[in-house]
């Protein structure tokens, strides 16, 4: 498989192929029209047990179309780019604006909110596009070698993986924005499986940069993973109790996913989040502040401009505790009489939601150390498993693996347990933040520590 | 059907002579086998909020996947473009997992048996929009109609068409046209400024729309979403610790999928990495308990006519009385192990390579009265409705969320409660059904399966079942 260089289309070919949607939408009757074009390129190589599984190469693109015919709307979505293909789609988006009701909030963002930031975000790394489809597979392979050398008690593995995405995202309007940018990504990931006696446990860990030259080393990845699956061997179901909860990195990224949707402009809107209404008030600890920056060059949550072609920006949204801003896009701001934080976010098909840029908590003084040391008796919580989550009562339930904190160390492993409470209460009662915030993803937490949680287990 | 006859053919021109190079050109370099999955699938969908309708979206995406197997390898590339250069260009990318000389494919390509279990003369996708947007809109004056404290209700209708060929190079051809529709509703209720309280309800399946004009008129579903929401004002702290859980009939199957169904996936049994891998013959679960997934069930969500790598789906006794009977194959799982497919091979779309998948998966009905089985229980949780789950293979723990629960005491439902997490371990959690009832029911039609990153339509059912020694991940 011979590399691509991730230039298939030139730029100028697809913005002007996306205004010349927006114009043959307006010919048909649109007063008002969206396009987002997005094309890509995604690689994956497989090794499992030290052989090739699988290589997997391809690449596609598509287009959507979001018109306005007054206040109603309609849109529609191609994978193909034939002058038939476009033409389709303009007649099935404007088809759809006599289906939809009309309704005073939809609309295009104001022309002076458009815009897009200046200077090298730093989203594309051509060396991504470079690498050889052996070297890949080298380092999947480098990767899943470390964790199955770990230690004899990893005798199988899932696998270790290479992928690559070259992305290329366009978007346009009938209010005169077209915009574009590129994105790579490359990826290394391991998942062994230990096993010691009856007990057989994986776990996995992985790296993930823009470019090959930012990935951890691949032996670092697959001896963490190995070491991340080692330690759950053995786990037991402890007794049902109320105790401090402390959620690593890894976990802890996932009560910002929750923090998200609560801030979420639509679960405001509908009154469907437990912070709706909250704004200025003091809804979590002194402790937390969570900010959330498209801005930061390099990161996965960083893009010059949102689905609607409004500049990104960093919106303090919890700050020292206190319920700063909602994410909003155009409609969700008019809807509530504000102004959009440029968080529209759209793929091809349907209107614009919402996203976040990088999300994330501040990082505290604390180290993860500290923070165990200073409990008695505690979960540490490495693994969180299904939906348990309500955004609009806050009720939070989940299965939970971790690690049982006594005297201040971590002393065993722990499964098949949940850990309860309600969101509401839990913010206000993170106590300690970690000093280890870093980014891999979008969403990054440092290690959180929250006062008094239920763990369910006999 | 002849190719000649086929959608492909007559949208793409595609011929019998184009397969042979495609699937020449796949093996070029050697390969053992391998197949080409052509897909069209024309999608729309209608959004509902605050009463009006705020969205309408339809789309098209086709495109074409290549496969190459050798040995225990894959290749795999797909084009978003059916021209003859892009699709002989994707076989070349997928022909490179392999390295030796160039074999050919067995032709002619014969089509194997026919069937329809989804005899939709015009699917959802290909009518006039006026009664789709009716659906969401009685949905909504339905949801609200049920009580006053119903204050927001969202509606969304979607459907697809999806139009398959299948050639491989065993010599085999198939086509499928799959219609799928569903109408989800979800309704908030509150009292004053309290806290507002969610319900959730929807079906559908591979139907035309004449399934919304009998019992499950948008109605139905309506007042279901919305008679949860009310309930659950009234909803107290679920419990905290291992307590006997009875669970009602219908959704609650995805029990199955999560805590058996996964773990019997073959792609998971051959590599050593499941709960349940090297088990065929063991006693896996109550000698209660009988679970099958069957993809022939007509007009189901879950249901094939032929799976995603071509070929027929199959009723699969998985376990039996208790004994784990065999697992859920794919191609390349049956060619490494030797035992026969299953017609599990499933995928989400021609980017996608197919895996083992379930489609329906359900337990059996048991003998006992479901009233017997809520009155012998002094004190546990019912569980009649639930949000998703997940499960870990490797060492079988499950988890589903319980979003309509009610507490049983001596014998009787009484509160009900607040969501909660339920966790159990997959092969013990069904050594401990202790109880089966009389009530097989399947579900409403509308769950999504997830795996790897890919999303399949699926079905679950269950009769009620009671359970010892759940733990209900409440507060109380």
């Amino acid at each position: 498989m011979s590399p691509s260089n991730g230039s298939a289309g030139s730029s100028g070919n697809l913005l002007d192929l996306a205004s010349g949607i927006i114009a043959k939408a307006l010919a048909a009757g649109a007063t008002g029209a969206e396009c987002v074009i997005s094309e890509g390129e995604e690689f994956s190589a497989n090794v499992r047990m030290r052989e090739l599984e699988s290589l997997k190469e391809s690449g596609s693109r598509g287009a959507g179309l979001r018109i306005l015919i007054g206040r109603n709307t309609g849109s529609a979505y191609t994978s193909d780019l034939s002058a038939e293909g476009l033409r389709r789609l303009v007649e099935s988006a404007v088809e759809l604006g006599s289906i939809t009701t009309e309704d005073p909030h939809a609309g295009l963002p104001e022309a002076s909110e458009l815009g897009s930031i200046q200077g090298d975000l730093r989203l594309f790394s051509g060396d991504t596009a470079g690498l050889s489809t052996e070297r890949k597979i080298e380092m999947a392979r480098a990767a899943e070698g470390a964790a199955l050398d770990a230690d004899p008690r990893i005798a199988n593995s899932e696998g270790g993986s290479f992928d690559t995405n070259l992305g290329r995202h366009v978007f346009a309007n009938s209010l005169g924005f077209a915009g574009e940018y590129r994105t790579s990504s490359c990826s290394i990931s391991v998942a062994p499986v230990a096993r010691e006696g009856e007990s057989m446990e994986r776990d996995y860990w992985f790296s993930l940069a823009r470019g090959a030259d930012g990935l951890e080393r691949p032996e670092d990845i697959g001896r963490k993973a190995a070491a991340r699956a080692l330690r759950r061997l053995g786990a037991v179901k402890v007794e049902t109790q109320r105790v401090p909860v402390v959620f690593e990195p890894r976990t802890a990224r996932s009560l910002l996913d929750s923090i998200f949707e609560a801030v979420h402009g639509e679960s405001i809107y509908r009154n469907a989040s437990f912070l709706a209404g909250k704004l200025g008030t003091k809804i979590a600890a002194e402790a937390l502040t969570v900010i959330d920056d498209g801005t930061l060059p390099g990161l996965f949550g960083t893009s010059p401009f949102d689905d609607e072609g409004v500049p990104t920006r960093r919106t303090a949204i919890i700050e020292k505790g206190v319920l700063k801003s909602y994410l909003l896009n155009t409609y969700t701001a008019r809807k509530l009489g504000m102004k959009t934080t440029g968080n529209a976010a759209r793929g091809i098909t349907g209107n614009a939601g919402i996203g976040h840029g990088n999300l994330y908590a501040e990082a505290g003084d604390a180290t993860p150390e500290r923070i165990i040391s200073s409990i008695s008796d505690g979960f540490y919580v490495t693994e969180l498993m299904g939906f348990g989550v309500n955004i609009v009562t806050g009720d939070y339930s989940r299965g939970a693996t971790g690690i049982w904190i006594r005297g201040g160390e971590l002393a065993f492993p722990v499964s098949e347990v949940t850990i309860a409470g309600n969101l509401n209460r839990m913010l206000m009662q993170i106590e300690t933040v970690g000093s280890d915030l870093e980014f891999r993803g979008s969403t990054a937490s440092p290690t959180l520590m929250i006062r008094e949680m239920t763990v369910s287990g006999t | 059907m002849e190719l000649s006859a086929s959608f492909f053919a007559a949208r793409f021109g595609i011929t019998e002579r184009d397969l042979e190079a495609y699937l020449g050109e796949a093996l070029s370099r050697g390969g053992d086998y391998a197949d080409l999955y052509f897909e069209y699938l024309s999608t729309s969908s209608i959004g509902l909020d605050e009463s009006i309708v705020k969205s309408a979206t339809q789309g098209v995406s086709l495109g074409v996947g290549v496969r190459v197997l050798s040995g225990e390898r894959t290749g795999y590339a797909y084009s978003d473009d059916l021209t003859p250069e892009k699709i002989r260009k994707a076989a070349r990318v997928a022909a490179h997992i392999a390295a030796g000389p160039a074999k050919t494919a067995k032709m002619p390509l014969y089509e194997g048996p026919k069937r329809n279990l989804y005899p939709v003369l015009t699917a959802p996708t290909e009518t006039a929009f006026a009664e789709r947007v009716e659906l969401v809109k009685r949905a909504d004056r339905a949801a609200r109609a049920y009580d006053p404290r119903v204050f927001q209700v969202s509606a969304t209708y979607a459907d697809n068409l999806r139009q398959v060929m299948v050639a491989t190079s065993d010599g085999v051809l198939s086509f499928d046209r799959q219609p799928l529709t569903r109408l989800n509703i979800s309704a908030l209720a509150r009292v004053g400024d309290g806290v507002p309280q969610r319900g959730h309800s929807g079906g559908g399946g591979r139907v035309g729309l004449e399934f919304f004009r009998g019992a499950q008129a948008p109605e139905q579903f309506a007042i279901n979403a919305a008679r949860q929401a009310v309930t659950q004002l009234d909803a107290v702290d679920a419990p905290a610790g291992e307590m006997t859980v009875v669970l009602g009939p219908g959704w609650p199957g995805i029990l199955l999928h999560e805590a058996v169904g996964h773990g019997l996936e073959a792609d998971f049994n051959r590599k050593g990495t499941s709960a349940f891998a090297g088990r065929v013959g063991q006693q896996v679960a109550s000698a209660l308990c009988t679970v099958v997934d069957d993809g022939t069930m007509r007009d189901r969500r879950g249901s094939l006519n032929v799976d995603d790598e071509g070929s027929p789906t199959q009723r699969n006794v998985l376990i039996e009385k208790g004994i784990l009977r065999g697992y859920l194959q794919d191609k390349l799982s049956s060619r490494i192990t030797g035992l026969p497919e299953t017609g599990n091979g499933r995928r989400e779309s021609y980017e996608h390579i197919p895996m083992p998948r379930m489609t329906n998966t359900f337990m059996l009905a048991g003998e006992s009265d479901p009233e017997d089985i809520i009155r012998s229980v002094t004190r546990g949780l019912y569980c009649s409705n639930f949000g998703g789950g997940q499960v870990d293979i490797t060492n079988g723990n499950f988890v589903f969320s319980a979003s309509e629960s009610y507490l049983i005491e001596d014998g009787r439902l009484t509160r009900p409660v607040r969501n909660a997490t339920l966790i159990g371990n997959g092969p013990e959690s069904m050594k401990n059904i202790s109880m089966v009832g009389n009530d097989l029911k399947l579900d409403e039609g509308i769950g999504v399966c997830g795996k790897e990153g890919q999303s399949v339509p699926v079905g679950v059912g269950i009769p009620t079942v009671r359970i010892e020694h759940m733990t209900v991940g409440g507060t109380a």
